[in-house]
């Protein structure tokens, strides 16, 4: 079983949501990102999302925009962000990572080493999924085909917009987790609307058997819960990163570790009162 | 039709080779499709082709004469350049044709509000142009740096009423303008429609953008042999076409019906900056490698990483660091040349032009009056080399007197 399988199999069985904070890769330093991670894990995060730098993110919002030039000022690429993987995972063998990024950093580090590679160096380094923003389904095969020969998943996004004929093609491929869009608009987006959320999910859950996320605007942890009350997974991203920024790095860890910590919190709040107590090293007082 | 049997690009998905398609996020995708079946529908309406037409004869002032530039030919001693004369355009550029088309096209499908990228800010003068004509609201990006060095033309945009919005991130320029008004589009995706200005982005654009400004070649193709007849040559079609390539849509505007014509060479001029080996310039096709950008696979400048890469060039038309898919196909398959002239080149042409024949060009077609110039000097009297002017040079004047103003001291 994949460690994304098994994460979620353990969180629906304890009747607990997942929690899947994004942090873009070598933001606000360089070399934080392992202990970040690491942090976020303790603070109560199911799965981690790692932003890969891009020059274009075309989908971001002002947020992750300045963080990726952040990252890439500080020479920030995709051979660093596996590295951060592997780093991470000597320490952590069981928390999936997913990387979420745009398709021109795979398909360069494909083009200067050899067609696979980056499948392969990921595996190796320990990535569990791949989100490429602007791959649709429809030109996603050969890495679609490459990941899964390495036990990878790909993972889609899908959107309110997305039509029935689109859902089902997702449906068809995804595996790992599907990623709802709860918004119109780039990451960070403040119009979070609840009750589309849940339309979106339902037309969604018509069709995608695999766990649900949804992301995009989440910036408070009342609206978390809410999230996590209809969706098998909330995505922290915009509102993380700009709890760090302009931090020195001890701060910028407690700041991410207070945050993933009032999120769970609340989360916490639905789960159902047989259930056992978070995984152990989740149990900080 | 000949051409569509012999060059039937693209396929249906976008592709021109392994070039083009639509790389773009789901959050796009219903409005992408939706764009892609309106184009398709409306550019077999006769009532929407010919509502086009007219609206080019006589808002744009279409066709644009070819005029046989006899004094720059003698100076140069070899073959005979004539100019197509796409300065001579409503708001000084071939990029009105493809707002009118675009525009036409987002009335048809009710979107109200259209946004639009600009660098040398000529598209975006012609996108506010039109928006008011229809009465669209009408809001550009442009890059700051941009902003600074074209200054006349985001007076002409605010004055025709639209909105200019400055944009912060990343390189200032084109690309970033592009990015930001990918992001507004994802956001407003109702009521809004994308007009992009050159022949770059996801699927349908290039094909669409090509197909509005094909009318420039097309105007060619039966201009030229009038005017051979009238100046007593005896030839049908010039012997080289000569463009300049930012995104590359004025180049394929002129090029696409020449294509099936293989006699007739078809040469690209790309911003060489301050030289290809400088690093310093905008030459996707001939520096760059392939690459996914704004939405479509084609050749960019891109680092190791496969960060795209910061592009210098004297012309804020063609400092973009990718280039339309169809022209990076057309790269592959030989079927176009493409070379580079310098930010020195093109000045000195810029200059040349408007001294010898009292015209004074865009610094982005100044890059292919230049290459003309040199390549005539090569080849025989006989031959004939037909220049795209793609704009008028006004909006530069403070560009190049900076410039001069330098070179001076
Ligand atoms: C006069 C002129 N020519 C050429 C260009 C370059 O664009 P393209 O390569 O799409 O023709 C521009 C772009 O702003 C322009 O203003």
């Amino acid at each position: 079983m994949s460690r994304l399988q098994a994460t979620f199999k353990r969180l629906q069985r304890e009747g607990r949501k997942a929690l899947i904070p994004y942090a873009t890769a070598g933001y606000p330093y360089a070399d934080i990102t392992p202990a970040l991670m690491h942090v976020l894990v303790e603070a109560g995060a199911d799965v981690i999302e790692l932003g890969v730098p891009f020059s274009d993110p075309s989908a971001d919002g002002p947020t992750i925009q300045a963080a990726s030039e952040r990252a890439l000022q500080q020479g920030v690429g995709m051979p660093q962000v596996l590295e951060q993987v592997r780093q991470f995972r000597q320490s952590d063998t069981t928390t999936p990572v997913v990387l979420m990024g745009y398709a021109n950093p795979i398909e360069r580090y494909d083009q200067i080493r050899q067609p696979g590679a980056f499948a392969a160096d990921a595996a190796a380094a320990g990535v569990d999924g791949v989100l490429v923003v602007d791959y649709p389904p429809e030109v996603a095969g050969d890495l679609s085909a490459q990941l899964r020969q390495h036990g990878i998943d790909l993972i889609f996004l899908l959107a309110q917009t997305s039509t029935e004929r689109r859902i089902r093609q997702v449906a068809e491929r995804a595996s790992g987790y599907v990623y709802c869009v709860s918004i119109k608009g780039v990451t960070g987006a403040k119009t979070l609307d609840i009750d589309q959320v849940k339309a979106t999910l339902a037309r969604i859950r018509q069709h995608v058997r695999i766990p649900v996320g949804v992301g995009f605007g989440i910036r408070d942890a009342h609206t978390a819960r809410q999230i996590a009350q209809v969706a098998d997974a909330v995505v922290i991203g915009s509102w993380l990163i700009e709890s760090l920024e302009g931090k020195p790095a001890a701060d910028a860890l407690a700041a991410a570790s207070d945050l993933i910590r009032s999120v769970r919190r609340q989360l916490e709040l639905d789960v159902p009162e047989q259930t056992s107590s978070p995984k152990a090293k989740n149990a900080k007082p | 039709m000949k051409t569509e049997s012999i060059y039937n690009q693209p396929d249906a998905d976008g592709f021109f080779g392994r070039y083009g398609g639509s790389f773009i996020s789901e959050t796009l995708a219903q409005a992408v499709e939706e764009l892609q079946q309106a184009y398709l529908f409306y550019r077999d309406d006769p009532h929407f082709v010919v509502g086009f037409q007219e609206e080019l004869a006589d808002y744009v002032g279409r066709p644009s004469p070819v005029y046989f530039a006899r004094r720059l030919s003698e100076q140069t001693g070899g073959a005979r350049i004539f100019l197509k004369r796409e300065d001579l355009n409503h708001t000084g550029a071939h990029k009105i044709n493809n707002v009118i088309g675009q525009a036409m096209l987002a009335q048809r499908m009710g979107k109200r509000r259209i946004i639009a990228e600009t660098g040398a800010g000529q598209h975006g003068v012609a996108t506010a142009t039109i928006c008011a004509r229809y009465g669209l609201e009408c809001v550009i990006y442009m890059g700051s740096e941009d902003i600074r060095r074209q200054s006349p033309n985001v007076q002409r945009m605010e004055l025709l009423g639209a909105t200019v919005v400055p944009v912060e991130s990343g390189s200032r320029t084109l690309k970033d303008a592009m990015n930001d008004a990918i992001r507004d589009w994802v956001t407003n995706v109702d009521d809004t429609f994308y007009l992009i200005g050159s022949v770059a982005g996801m699927h349908p654009y290039p094909t669409m953008v090509r197909d509005f400004q094909t009318v420039i070649g097309k105007e060619c193709l039966l201009q030229m042999p009038a005017l051979f007849k009238r100046l007593g040559m005896a030839k049908e079609h010039p012997d080289v076409v000569v463009a300049c390539v930012g995104g590359g849509s004025n180049a394929i505007g002129i090029f696409h019906p020449y294509i099936e014509h293989e006699a007739v060479r078809l040469v690209g001029v790309e911003a060489a900056g301050l030289g290809l080996e400088t690093g310093q310039h905008a030459a996707s096709i001939q520096r760059g490698s392939a690459g996914v950008l704004h939405g479509s696979r084609s050749l960019v400048l891109q680092d190791d990483h496969g960060q795209v890469q910061h592009t210098h060039s004297i012309s804020a038309g063609l400092d973009y660091p990718g280039v339309g898919p169809e022209h990076a196909w057309l790269h592959e398959i030989g079927r176009v040349e493409y070379v580079g002239a310098t930010d020195d080149e093109a000045l000195h042409a810029f200059h040349l032009l408007s001294r010898v024949e009292g015209i004074i060009p865009a610094l982005e077609a100044s890059h292919a009056v230049a290459h003309a110039v040199k390549l005539a000097a090569t080849l025989p009297k006989e031959q004939v080399i037909l220049v795209n002017l793609s704009g008028r040079g006004d909006k530069d004047m403070d560009t190049v007197m900076a410039q001069t103003g330098r070179d001076k001291r």
